[in-house]
């Protein structure tokens, strides 16, 4: 395989709420094609990195890259739609499943619709499709936002806890479809409090405690042999600061 | 008439409205101190300025609107705009953050953003419409005194109800007193229908 460009360079990117400083990376590059774990405690930065490589907000400090190019917030329409997001708490439209699920594809100028029916079907959400979206469960909603995503076709997925509400067979689907994307060549980054799930489907894992980047390495490597006591703590499931 | 100022001030209102809803800007506070003492604006106040302005010797007069429908349109309009405005800004302030950036993150320009925000805050839209729509139907002062009060020209309901009250014509007066309540209670019924719809 011939190496790709970097989908991500992050230069001394720092980025603060106020006075506080929720952030502070260094230097990280996400190479097209991989998957990246994110795992950290709560108010760890993992969203607010979520934030910055979507463009949805400028870092206080520091340059991003992306695709070879500096992304300077708010950047183009074209550059915004090779990324998306699926939120924490998926937000569904006051509209059917089916449109939510098509809505960004729509944005394109795009119909697709059997891509849709396709990935309501591949998603367990085929009986839903005419259902209103705000009456699905916590579940159905995150599968319906994953759905959506995927839809619009960007090249990279940035998913924020994407398998939190789902029951354990919903699960094992939802990391099926996230394997489909890999093999696809999208760039996947995964924030999750799970580290058996960033163990399962990232090619390496980055641990990030309170704004920083304590380790960043295979995702083997990091769970057989953290180098870093933080880590190790973390890793054991002993509460870190 | 009233729908011509209401068609307006729609089109004038709701855009900015959402435009404000969805901006932040230096001064955004003072536009919207604006607006909230211009939706409490005394009607009679909005029809002596547009009175002045459309006179012979305003600074509007050569257009010969005073006493003329178009008066009283525009009376209307500047009575119902800060109602559609306001109101609609707020509706669409009101819409969840988390909501924009979802569409944002998934592709949409800033049109198809304020689109959408409008499309999930219908209901207080709708809502910002009909109030500016029953401010101005049961107005009496501005339209009196820009239009006249002619017979066949600018007599209006409220304005024929004044008439016919001084009068003492009350059967009649109060005929159109009910006239008026019951399109009132039609627009009503519209706005509760569309709020049914979007359960």
């Amino acid at each position: 395989m011939t190496p790709r460009a970097p989908a991500y360079r992050l230069t001394a990117v720092r980025h603060d709420y106020g006075t506080r400083t929720v952030l502070d990376v260094p230097a990280l590059e996400i190479a097209a094609g991989e998957t990246l774990g994110i795992v950290g405690p709560s108010g760890a930065g993992k969203s607010t990195l979520l934030r910055l490589l979507q463009f949805l907000e400028r870092p206080s400090a520091g340059a991003i890259e992306f695709g070879g190019a500096p992304a300077a917030v708010p950047v183009p329409v074209t550059t915004a739609r090779r990324v998306t997001t699926v939120f924490q708490r998926p937000f569904m439209l006051d509209r059917s499943v089916r449109d939510n699920v098509a809505f960004g594809r729509r944005l394109r100028g795009e119909r697709a619709d059997g891509e849709i029916d396709a990935l309501l079907e591949r998603l367990d959400l085929a009986a839903l499709g005419k259902a209103r979206a705000r009456s699905l469960s916590g579940g159905e909603a995150q599968r319906a936002a994953l759905a959506r995503a995927i839809a619009t076709g960007a090249e990279v997925l940035l998913l924020d806890e994407p398998a939190a509400n789902l029951d354990p067979g919903h699960v094992a689907l939802v990391e099926t479809v996230l394997r489909e994307q890999q093999t696809k060549g999208r760039t996947i980054v995964l924030v999750t409090h799970n580290t058996h799930e960033a163990r399962r489907l990232a090619t390496r894992t980055l641990f990030l405690l309170g704004g920083q980047v304590i380790e960043l390495a295979p995702t083997a490597a990091l769970f057989d042999a953290p180098r870093d006591p933080r880590t190790r703590a973390f890793l054991a499931g002993e509460l870190v600061y | 008439m009233t729908g011509a100022a209401l068609v307006i001030a729609t089109l004038a209102g709701v855009p900015i409205g959402a435009a404000l809803g969805l901006a932040r800007f230096p001064g955004r506070r003072l536009v919207t101190l604006l607006l909230y003492t211009g939706m409490g604006l005394p009607p009679v106040v909005v029809g002596l300025f547009v009175y002045v302005a459309l006179s012979r010797s305003g600074p509007m007069g050569d257009l010969g609107w005073l006493f003329t429908p178009a008066a009283m349109i525009t009376a209307q309009t500047i009575i119902a705009f800060p109602l559609v405005a306001a109101l609609t800004m707020s509706a669409v302030d009101g819409v969840d953050r988390e909501m924009r950036l979802q569409v944002k993150a998934l592709g949409a320009t800033r049109a198809q953003l304020a689109w959408a925000v409008l499309r999930e805050a219908r209901i207080g839209v709708t809502a910002a419409i009909v109030a500016a729509f029953g401010g101005i139907i049961s107005e009496v002062g501005a339209v009196m005194l820009v239009g006249g009060n002619i017979e066949g020209q600018t007599r209006v309901l409220t304005t024929a109800i004044v008439l016919y009250a001084r009068q003492g014509d009350f059967a009649l007066a109060m005929a159109l007193g009910l006239v008026l309540i019951l399109l009132a209670l039609g627009a009503n019924a519209v706005l509760l229908q569309l709020q049914g719809r979007s359960r």
